[in-house]
């Protein structure tokens, strides 16, 4: 019996495969701007492929079998590549619902004369794709997750850049809240470039921080320390006075570190230190 | 017995640690440095730890001992080419070394040492 809906399913191949289009097709929201009808029918065509290839050589009961793993396999590669493009869970699980549709309506129409075991099959169908519809939302989730790690890591990267103002004077501008994760970040990179460059002097600006709590304070004091540390002074700039209200209030002792309002005027003290002078220069 | 050698520069001693210290071997340093010291009445002592990798609470407690002794015994201590890594672990053991010098090398670090002295010799006909 169970043999029997996989010979009736591979001998409708054909019907099957466009009914399921025709229904994808019916649906409102098909993203013809994400993917042409052509594509999709390409990737339906591939499943229905795999699907009744394992539906032929293995056991329809079983939804764990090895035999159904290729089709697990090319329906991940579906759902991954649709959450990179952009699809909504809605459109995803729509694609293979759909194919349940056009499954059960052959069925019906195969084996008309048998109620009994017309549903018992379409159970069994109901059932199988249920659960590729559940792999389908495992691996979409998870190709967002994918996406969302790699634009953490690249935001991160991009917004904690190690700026040379001068010879000796390294600047990183900080934009953004501080975590324990991005303080993290924005300590390795400085104390690097300060090797790389062997520059004395390091000025972090913290204009871009919308709001400093003790725990930011606290990171960068330590950041401060570790530049000591290394043999390279830090100057803290950028330091606006709501800031310097909390800080006050939050009975933070900042007294150990070089602040100053501006990275101008940061900027004048490494100068300073370094033994620099900035002179206008009359033109003749 | 591994010893680390303690080379004497003009008026300063330097120390390159090129091999991760264990504890025992830092303890003897420690003796063997102040000694040193002593002895050569060294104005200054400079501690390379540009190839130590991996740091202890134990290690930077006896680095700033280090500092500590000689300060007693008129010398400045300055330790030169600390790792970001060491750096950052140090800071979150808690323990900023305060009262130690730092630079960023070898070089600079003999600068800030010679500076030092000048300063103190400077000062030192004017009382």
């Amino acid at each position: 019996m169970k043999l029997d809906t996989a010979k009736i399913l591979q001998k409708r191949k054909k019907q099957i495969l466009e009914l399921w289009m025709k229904n994808q097709l019916v649906d409102f929201s098909l993203r013809e701007d994400l993917m042409s009808n052509d594509e999709l029918s390409v990737q339906s065509e591939e499943l229905v492929d795999v699907l009744l290839q394992a539906l032929s050589s293995g056991n329809l009961d079983d939804i764990q079998s090895s035999s159904l793993e290729p089709v697990y396999e090319v329906l991940e590669g579906i759902s991954i590549s649709r959450a990179k493009q952009g699809y909504s869970p809605r459109e995803t699980g729509t694609f293979v619902f759909s194919l349940k549709d056009a499954l059960l309506s052959i069925l019906q129409q195969e084996i008309k004369n048998d109620p009994v075991q017309l549903l018992e099959e379409s159970l069994k169908v109901s059932k199988l794709v249920d659960s590729l519809g559940i792999i389908t939302f495992e691996t979409f989730i998870k190709g967002r997750e994918e996406v969302i790690l790699r634009q953490t890591d690249e935001i991160t990267e991009i917004s904690t850049p190690v700026i040379r103002v001068w010879d000796g004077i390294v600047a990183m501008p900080i934009i953004g809240t501080l975590d324990s994760a991005r303080t993290q970040v924005v300590m390795e990179s400085l104390l690097q470039e300060i090797v790389e460059t062997s520059s004395g002097i390091a000025i972090l600006d913290i204009s871009g921080v919308p709001a400093v709590d003790s725990l930011v304070a606290q990171h960068l004091i330590k950041t401060v320390s570790a530049t000591r540390l290394m043999g390279a002074e830090c100057i803290i700039s950028g330091i606006r006075p709501e800031i310097a209200q909390t800080v006050v209030h939050l009975g933070i002792d900042l007294s150990g570190i070089i602040t100053k309002a501006s990275l101008a005027s940061a900027l004048r003290h490494a100068y300073a230190l370094m033994q620099l002078e900035v002179k206008k220069v009359v033109v003749k | 017995m591994d010893k680390i050698p303690i080379l004497k520069i003009g008026h300063f001693l330097m120390v390159a640690i090129q091999v991760d210290l264990y504890d025992r071997l830092a303890l003897n340093l420690e003796a063997d440095l102040v000694q040193a010291v002593s002895k050569t009445g060294a104005r200054g002592v400079l501690i390379d730890i540009s190839a130590v990798s991996i740091v202890d609470s134990f290690m930077g407690r006896i680095l700033g001992n280090i500092a500590g002794m000689s300060k007693i015994l008129d010398a400045d201590t300055v330790i030169v080419g600390m790792q970001p890594a060491v750096a950052i672990t140090l800071v979150e053991l808690g323990l900023p070394l305060k009262g130690v010098q730092t630079a960023l090398n070898v070089e600079k670090g003999m600068e800030l040492l010679q500076q030092k002295i000048k300063i103190t010799e400077e000062e030192e006909p004017e009382e």
